[in-house]
């Protein structure tokens, strides 16, 4: 059977890698990435991701105490003012994170740790401790590539979800089957693989785990568990929570239903059983290695061939990331972003519910589809205003002016529908050297790209060819304006 | 075999040929929903103000019985709903008592959800109530400019899954909507999705462009007024051309925890107002008749006041529904026993809000109820059509 696998790497082949695998590559960072054996490139995705650590230091906050619980504050005007910190916690914890995604080198680490943060969906609307939504972030930080095994027993253990699926209420007396349901649907085996009867079974081998609030921390209370023995997917033991969950992973579903998970976010939306059983079967012998797994999925022919290329759907980070990323354009703050990503559906640390965002085509809706546009019009509006190929400043220009009064607008919009304050006193600066990014392509700001720079501005914008042809006389940024309102712009 | 014959023999085997009957006449007609977001105190809106137990659960947050607009002997209307009363008196106003849900979820954004999609406690649904309605017939039975428009919010609850839009005001949509091009192009499942939205919109777009419409109506000035004025502006426009068939619309924070007395007394107020001036600017455009305004939220509140002269998230609540078709000045149903609470010292329901919208479905749309609410469910007299 012939391989879909290219024996090195085009710099269409790199910008498909770098695409999925991270944000939308700029062409400077293509170029670095062709003419590399497949292997190798994923390799070198692999080792840069495992060794990734963030570039700034997370906000102030999560360096403090931990936060008195709202439930031990002395009255109601205390209790307010600490959900409005809240709030703006969150809010610069997501900046924060959107600024390492917009600037690491590796941005595979960052992708992989918002996978699981969909995964373990786990929202503040319900937590309310921004502390410990940046502990669970750490923990999904760490693991991003490392043991699976490793990563579920310290979600079952992570005083976040034992608030949110409320572990932290499961005793003896008193069991809670919430976290036990959804482990099992939707962290580890997805539905039809368990009954009723085996949820009720894990709801008891769950229970006693507590969460000390003062210094968030998950504690085990043995008179609180349930010490009997208890059938799960047709075992019989003392399964306390660790064992319970080795007894899920031990089912021939799980490993399959984490593999077709990852295919969905890194291949195409239809995972195909017969290539994920043998990938699914070495992830489970590596150790539970994600990236094993991760490596099996990027060197398949699944993930190469032509039917497959801009087949998904830009979550709204990635698109919002992935043009800033695309374009080289430099924000001196993340904090537009959160609005913006926040209006088109995805406000980091707050999916909708435990199924997390339910992402491809749910991403595209006539409300987000306009605001998506409306983002890169603006962004190149803002940009094409300022002095042609000159370093652009939010300073420089009005139009930089109303785009960024338009995003604060937003985001005070954001963050009111959110029930959130704005933190105080930000500036947004934004650059972008659109000279030096068109030059390479053979283009420049103030002419008519010709026939051969127009191939490559397509190829540097999108990932198919576009849909709607740019009318003729279209110049310079005007046209990566246009290419950037294609439909196929919202593919990756 | 002629149409009539077909009805005929219809008339036996398949059932659901009577819905698709009614669903003719149905054409034109406009549902609003009204979203009281962040849980509406229930008890103070339509007051039990007769009650011994009321005045004892409340003791600063309860209304006199000669502060309220007595509806009968033992119900009352707040008296910032003022401007409802003409409704009532012509009969245009019906009170829904105790609408809720078994189990009850009381996170505001679970609850909402399940309201939107019309669930049970237990099930998670991504499409809304009136996306299913679609489905159920109502998009093949009429020709929509577009299925819903949501004002005011981006989210489109109960409207989500329809080839729905949402908008602060028609003209800057329309503008916006410039940044789309018709395209005729075919391509994967992902890009097929995208044109198809962008079809959507365009569409919408189309419907919603031309003259506007200048309402003699005075709309009041605050948010809720202005999201009113959007809605009486699009209906008015739309004459004979299909139109929007649902409107969403928010109200609120209804989330009074703390100090509700004066915050609840000003949203209500607003609300009375902004529909007040619905009707005057549906009655303006001739749309009045062929329109249903109902309110709903996430829950009600906690039967008893808290410390903070607030109230917490509760249970079940009533509901107003509007509109020149209603049977009204009539209360419906069941108010909540204030002696027997549940576990969560809430109200238990006496109504399940999946009756409203099987109404809506059957008497308002002429379409099968059980797939929109998956399930059967009593209707509720609220409509003479």
């Amino acid at each position: 059977m012939s391989t879909t696998l290219p024996a090195r790497l085009s710099s269409a082949d790199a910008r498909h890698l770098l695409g999925r695998t991270g944000f939308m590559p700029s062409p400077a960072e293509v170029s670095a990435w062709v003419g590399l054996a497949p292997a190798d490139a994923v390799d070198r995705l692999l080792t840069g991701a495992r060794r990734s650590t963030p570039r700034h230091a997370a906000p102030a906050f999560t360096r403090e105490p931990i936060r008195t619980p709202y439930g031990r504050l002395p009255d109601e005007d205390a209790r307010r003012a600490a959900r409005q910190q809240a709030r703006a916690d969150i809010v610069s914890l997501a900046a924060w994170w959107l600024q390492e995604m917009r600037e690491s080198p590796a941005p595979l680490a960052e992708r992989m740790t918002l996978f699981w943060h969909n995964h373990f969906a786990t929202s503040m609307q319900k937590v309310q401790q921004a502390q410990g939504m940046f502990v669970q972030h750490q923990l999904l930080r760490q693991h991003a590539l490392g043991s699976f095994r490793e990563l579920l027993h310290g979600v079952a253990r992570d005083p976040a979800m034992l608030v949110y699926l409320d572990g932290a209420a499961n005793r003896v007396e008193a069991p809670n089957e919430n976290f036990a349901r959804e482990v099992m649907e939707l962290f580890t085996l997805g539905e039809g693989h368990y009954v009723e009867q085996d949820i009720r079974e894990a709801a008891r081998a769950f229970s006693g785990w507590t969460v000390n609030r003062e210094e968030w921390t998950a504690q085990f209370r043995p008179r609180l568990h349930d010490n009997g023995e208890k059938t799960l997917l047709g075992r019989r033991g003392r399964f306390d929570a660790g064992a319970a969950l080795d007894v899920m992973l031990d089912q021939a579903a799980a490993p399959a239903f984490i593999v077709g998970k990852l295919w969905r976010e890194f291949v195409s939306p239809t995972p195909d059983a017969a290539a994920v059983e043998p990938i699914a079967q070495r992830f489970r012998s590596s150790g539970w290695r994600i990236d094993a797994a991760v490596r099996e999925l990027l060197l398949s022919d699944a993930f190469w061939a032509p039917a497959n290329r801009a087949v998904l759907v830009k979550s709204p980070v990635e698109l919002a990331i992935g043009a800033l990323r695309q374009f080289e354009i430099q924000l001196d703050s993340a904090l537009p972003l959160v609005a913006v990503t926040s209006r088109q559906g995805q406000m980091l640390f707050d999916p909708p519910n435990v199924k997390g965002w339910p992402g491809y085509t749910a991403w595209i809706t006539s409300t987000s589809l306009l605001d998506r546009k409306r983002f890169t019009e603006r962004l190149f509006r803002a940009l094409e205003a300022g002095d042609e190929g000159a370093m652009m400043n939010a300073n420089a220009s009005p139009m930089v002016r109303e785009l960024m009064q338009e995003a604060r607008a937003r985001e005070r919009r954001a963050l009111r529908q959110a029930r959130m304050e704005a933190p105080a006193g930000q500036s947004f600066g934004m650059r972008f050297d659109a000279e030096s990014w068109l030059k390479p392509l053979g283009a420049s700001p103030d002419r008519e790209p010709d026939g051969a720079a127009r191939e490559k501005l397509v190829e540097a914008v999108l990932s198919a060819p576009p849909v709607q042809p740019v009318p003729a006389g279209t110049v310079g940024l005007s046209y990566l304006r246009a290419l950037s309102l294609d439909p196929v712009y919202q593919l990756k | 075999m002629d149409r009539r014959q077909l009805l005929a023999l219809g008339g036996l085997a398949f059932p659901a040929l009577g819905w698709a009957q009614s669903a003719a006449s149905a054409a034109g007609r406009v549902l609003v929903l009204v979203e009281l977001k962040g849980g509406n105190d229930g008890l103070n809106t339509v007051v039990p103000y007769a009650h011994p137990t009321y005045a004892q659960l409340r003791p600063s947050l309860a209304l006199k019985a000669d502060e309220v607009l007595r509806l009968d002997g033992a119900l009352g209307l707040h008296p910032s709903l003022a401007p409802l009363i003409p409704m009532w008196e012509k009969r245009e106003l019906v009170v829904l008592l105790g609408l809720g849900y078994p189990q009850p979820n009381l996170s505001h954004f679970r609850s909402i959800e399940i309201w939107d999609t019309a669930s049970r406690a237990t099930e998670y649904l991504d499409e809304g109530w009136v996306a299913r309605a679609m489905s159920a017939g109502l998009r093949q039975s009429q020709r929509h400019t577009t299925e819903g428009v949501a004002i005011g919010s981006a989210s489109l609850g109960a409207l989500s899954g329809a080839n729905a839009i949402s908008l602060t005001n028609a003209e800057a949509y329309v503008n916006q909507a410039r940044l789309l091009r018709p395209a005729n192009a075919q391509g994967n499942a992902a890009l097929e999705h995208v044109l198809r939205v962008e079809s959507g919109v365009l569409q919408a777009a189309d419907g919603l462009r031309g003259q506007a419409v200048t309402m003699a109506t005075e709309f009041p000035p605050h948010t809720f007024g202005q999201a009113v004025r959007a809605t009486c502006q699009i209906v008015a426009g739309q004459k004979g051309r299909g139109g929007v068939p649902v409107f969403h619309l928010t109200h609120g924070s209804f989330d009074t925890h703390r100090g509700q007395l004066g915050t609840h007394a000003n949203l209500l107020k607003q609300l009375a107002e902004g529909l007040a001036a619905l009707k005057a600017g549906l009655e303006q455009a001739g749309a009045w008749e062929r329109t249903l305004v109902v309110t709903y939220s996430e829950f009600g509140r906690r039967a008893r006041q808290n410390q903070s002269g607030g109230t917490d998230h509760g249970t079940a609540a009533p509901h107003f529904v509007l509109g020149g078709a209603v049977k009204g000045g009539t209360v419906i149903g069941t108010m909540p026993d204030l002696d027997r609470l549940d576990g969560s010292q809430n109200l238990v329901h006496t109504a399940d809000f999946r009756q409203l919208y099987a109404t809506i479905a059957r008497r308002w749309w002429g379409v099968n109820p059980e797939p929109v609410v998956r399930g059967t469910f009593d209707l509720l007299p609220f409509l003479e059509v």
